[in-house]
């Protein structure tokens, strides 16, 4: 059997064990550099009132949430009336980070669908994403009391993902 | 009781199918008769048992039947019964036994269509087409069964994602696996003559319609996913190189050149080698789409069920398939004789190129869509560093298309003009000279009346004039030489249908091509904020927002916007995009509002509302874009209108004849025909 037959086959296995790797691997995984990091600094003006500001710090000395959100997010919505819960619960308080959105838009939305958000941070130039490494929205990042990142949820939480991931380590977080 | 019934079918199927992949393949192997005759009742009985499942299952969602997971996961009473019947093959399982029926039908064919085929050759065909029907009939009782029960049963159904509530949807699965799974009959024919050895131009001859048909119904399908794409997702694109478009193209693409390298291979008894393995692949490509789409190893817009188990079922069985006929192949392979010689300028040759260029093409194409779990899997195992998630886009995969087009066109003109064996090219080009100041007229001409100079406008119709005047030559040539005795009619039908079918379907390359240069290059849009009364200037059309009312549909309410189209101060149309909201799965839909034309479709939908009555309005003019999917359809028409070929019932009918007078002996035909 000459060797040259038995190319296809060698292209092939290797083609099968790439996805055979590609199977084991969650594609909705994506890892982020930040995690165990302090999370990025930012100064941004409120979405409510323009004329106030947060940033980072305001929030030392608690656990918190940080959802990136925009209007024009369809499965913002999605995640949406499960944020409205969480807020109702007063288990951890959510930070929005509205995302590369008009401010009028965004209000409305939330006027819409309902407010979870202690406040909502308005990142219009996207500047602030970027150095939080959005990969999409919506995403969920995890913070603790020290203002480091614990954890990041790549597009829209799910009741699962809300009840064995991320309340389990806020629960852990503010006891430590 | 019905599901059960319908459980119980898929299970006799299953067995029917078992004893249908091995009695016939083992009986051509030990010449044993009655074993080989099983092929075809066994066949025939195992498409009816899973039609009678299917039914079961439409049954199901047609009454609503809600104690069925299936049905209750993806219909609802409230859903218009057209889209009850849709939603059978709406989600895995049952787009599952949609395949098994397709793979059932086609055997179904085959063992009807095959009357004047050798008996091995039959039994072998129909026995390896029930070895994939058993792997795709255990997937399915094992790991996706359509059937499984919700006690209690739901009080009514989630809904069918509204995405899918649409016409689109009712034909565009069923036509894109008629053309997966009718790769299959082509797979089967090579594998059948790969076991006997017999590679000859009559094996050639009898998988070249089965594949041409299926090949035409994967283009058709494809074409109705990219119409669909662009008509319901209201942004207007039409493709995106998205994962699951890739696993339908890259068979496609292979199966273009395996049709051609068939050509070669019944006329000249040439490429047996290289036509065998483009058989293989073709159908390798479709089983490793259905991983890439069934798996989830892949993100996709699709979002089909992910789940690993079902992942690796499909693998493990895209192994069991590839790798045993691989290994057949490189068995054989080196037996296999050259054939007939040809000259470096030969159709051989063109032909050749025309494959190699393809073959390239949907290698690229697979590389670019499983790169990100190349990477990801190298990373994983620290062979590199771990990076953001990559994912590989559209500018990647027209930097490879558009390079490799260019010299696929040229020989789409060349390829049919050239004599095989041996081709004058000086003299051939001379004969061209027309088609080529033709094709830098009109790409001098077309970008200046569309409005702006564009190089890539320019070469779309230098490629798509050359294809159409060369057609125009070729078919002129072969006019002339029929007899001039005889009346316009008959000459013309003197032609034989394949030939016609060819330039056909190249006249459809052709009209895609302008389809998609012309409307990528002078497409002009505009994204607006729109208070009632206020108009928007795109295309040379005026565009006024008269507001926004409400309806109400079956299982939906809507926002429907009025926008009146004036040209030249006269009202011309009223567009009424929407915008819904599904009740079940409260999902907002955007349903653009689309007017097609042959030179331009103006197409609106619906963004945002934004205060006091105001909305966000895209309002699209795209100059030439239906000619995109004329150009699928003529190529599908052209594929139907060459198998059509009377001399493929002729030769049938011949062979036949000389199969009984020869007793049961293999007819022997001479490779060297034309």
């Amino acid at each position: 059997m000459k060797l040259k037959f038995l190319l296809p086959l060698l292209i092939f296995v290797a083609i099968a064990g790439v996805l055979w790797k590609g199977l084991s691997l969650d594609p909705s995984a994506v890892p982020s550099p930040l995690v165990g990091k302090p999370a990025p600094q930012f100064e941004l003006s409120q979405l409510h009132q323009a004329d106030q500001t947060i940033n980072r710090d305001s929030n030392l000395g608690k656990v918190w949430l940080l959802n990136v959100w925009a209007s024009w997010c369809v499965s913002c919505r999605q995640e949406h009336p499960l944020f409205m819960q969480l807020a109702r619960m007063g288990e951890v308080p959510i930070y929005g980070l509205n995302y590369k959105d008009e401010r009028q838009d965004a209000i409305k939305w939330l006027a819409d669908f309902g407010n979870p958000y202690v406040i909502s941070a308005h990142d219009y130039s996207g500047r602030v994403g970027v150095d939080y490494g959005v990969y999409g929205v919506p995403e969920t990042y995890v913070i603790d009391k020290l203002g480091v990142i614990r954890h990041k949820h790549t597009g829209p939480v799910s009741a699962q993902a809300l009840q064995d991931t991320i309340l389990p380590l806020v629960r852990e977080l503010k006891k430590g | 009781m019905i599901p059960e019934i319908g459980q119980f079918a898929l299970i006799i199927a299953l067995c029917l199918a078992i004893v249908q992949g091995i009695f016939p393949i083992l009986g051509a192997q030990l010449n044993i008769r009655p074993w080989m005759a099983m092929a075809r009742p066994v066949a025939q009985g195992q498409f009816i048992f899973i039609a009678i499942s299917f039914a079961c299952l439409m049954y199901s969602f047609v009454t609503d039947d809600f104690s069925v997971l299936y049905a209750a996961s993806h219909s609802n009473s409230l859903l218009p019964v057209q889209y009850k019947v849709a939603g059978v093959w709406g989600g895995h399982e049952g787009s599952l036994l949609l395949w098994a029926m397709m793979l059932g039908f086609w055997t179904f064919l085959v063992s009807i269509f095959s009357k004047n085929l050798p008996d091995e050759m039959v039994a072998r065909v129909i026995g390896v087409l029930g070895l994939i029907a058993v792997g795709f009939l255990l997937f399915l009782l094992l790991t996706s069964n359509p059937f499984e029960r919700l006690l209690p049963a739901a009080p009514d159904g989630r809904d069918l994602n509204p995405l899918l509530q649409d016409f689109g949807l009712i034909i565009h699965p069923p036509m894109l696996y008629m053309g997966y799974v009718g790769f299959s009959v082509a797979f089967a024919f090579a594998i059948a003559a790969l076991m006997s050895g017999r590679l000859d131009a009559a094996w050639a001859r009898w998988s070249r319609p089965w594949t041409i048909v299926a090949w035409s119904f994967l283009a058709g399908g494809i074409g109705l996913g990219s119409w669909w794409a662009y008509y319901e997702l209201g942004w207007g694109g039409w493709w995106f190189w998205d994962p699951v478009e890739n696993a339908s193209l890259m068979p496609w693409l292979v199966g273009t050149a395996l049709i051609h390298s068939l050509a070669v291979t019944e006329k000249r008894g040439a490429f047996k080698r290289w036509t065998v393995l483009l058989a293989i692949i073709a159908f390798s490509l479709s089983l490793l789409g259905t991983f890439l789409v069934r798996s989830g190893v892949i993100t996709s817009v699709h979002a089909f069920a992910t789940d690993p188990e079902r992942g690796t079922f499909i693998l493990a069985f895209l192994v069991v398939v590839v790798v045993g006929s691989l290994l057949l192949y490189a068995w054989r392979a080196p037996k296999i004789g050259q054939g007939g010689k040809f000259e470096l300028m030969s159709k051989e040759t063109m032909l050749l190129v025309n494959n190699v260029l393809l073959t390239v093409i949907a290698a690229a194409v697979l590389l670019g869509t499983i790169y990100p779990i190349i990477i990801e899997g190298l990373a994983s195992v620290g062979v590199i560093e771990a990076t953001n998630k990559v994912s590989v886009g559209a500018p990647y995969f027209n930097a490879i298309f558009v390079p490799l087009l260019v010299p696929l066109v040229f020989l789409v003109g060349l390829g049919p003009l050239a004599r095989w064996k041996k081709a004058e090219m000086p003299d051939m080009l001379r004969q061209l000279r027309w088609a080529f100041i033709a094709s830098a007229i009109v790409a001098v001409v077309v970008p200046l009346l569309m409005g702006g100079w564009s190089w890539l406008a320019a070469l779309g119709m230098v490629l798509a004039t050359w294809i159409v005047t060369t057609a125009a030559y070729s078919i002129r040539l072969r006019f002339k030489a029929t007899n001039a005795a005889l009346p316009w009619g008959h000459r013309l039908n003197a032609i034989p249908r394949s030939f016609y079918g060819m330039h056909l379907a190249h006249i459809g390359v052709a009209v895609g091509i302008i389809g998609g240069t012309l409307v990528s290059n002078y497409m002009s849009d505009k994204d607006v904020r729109m208070d009632i009364g206020d108009t928007v200037e795109v295309g040379g059309y005026t565009f006024r927002f008269d507001g926004v009312i409400e309806t109400k549909g079956p299982n939906y309410t809507a926002n429907r916007g009025m926008i009146r189209v004036l040209q030249d101060g006269h009202e011309v149309m009223t567009l009424e995009p929407e915008k819904r909201v599904y009740t079940v799965q409260t999902m907002p839909m955007t349903e653009a509002a689309i007017d097609t034309g042959v030179w331009r479709d103006l197409y609106v939908s619906l963004g945002e509302p934004v205060s006091g009555g105001a909305w966000s309005v895209r309002v699209y003019h795209k100059p030439f874009v239906s000619w995109l999917w004329a150009g699928v359809i003529l190529m599908a028409l052209g594929g139907i209108t060459a198998m059509s070929d009377k001399r493929y019932r002729l030769m049938a009918r011949k062979e036949g004849k000389a199969k009984n007078e020869a007793g049961m002996a293999v007819p022997k035909i001479a490779a060297e025909k034309a």
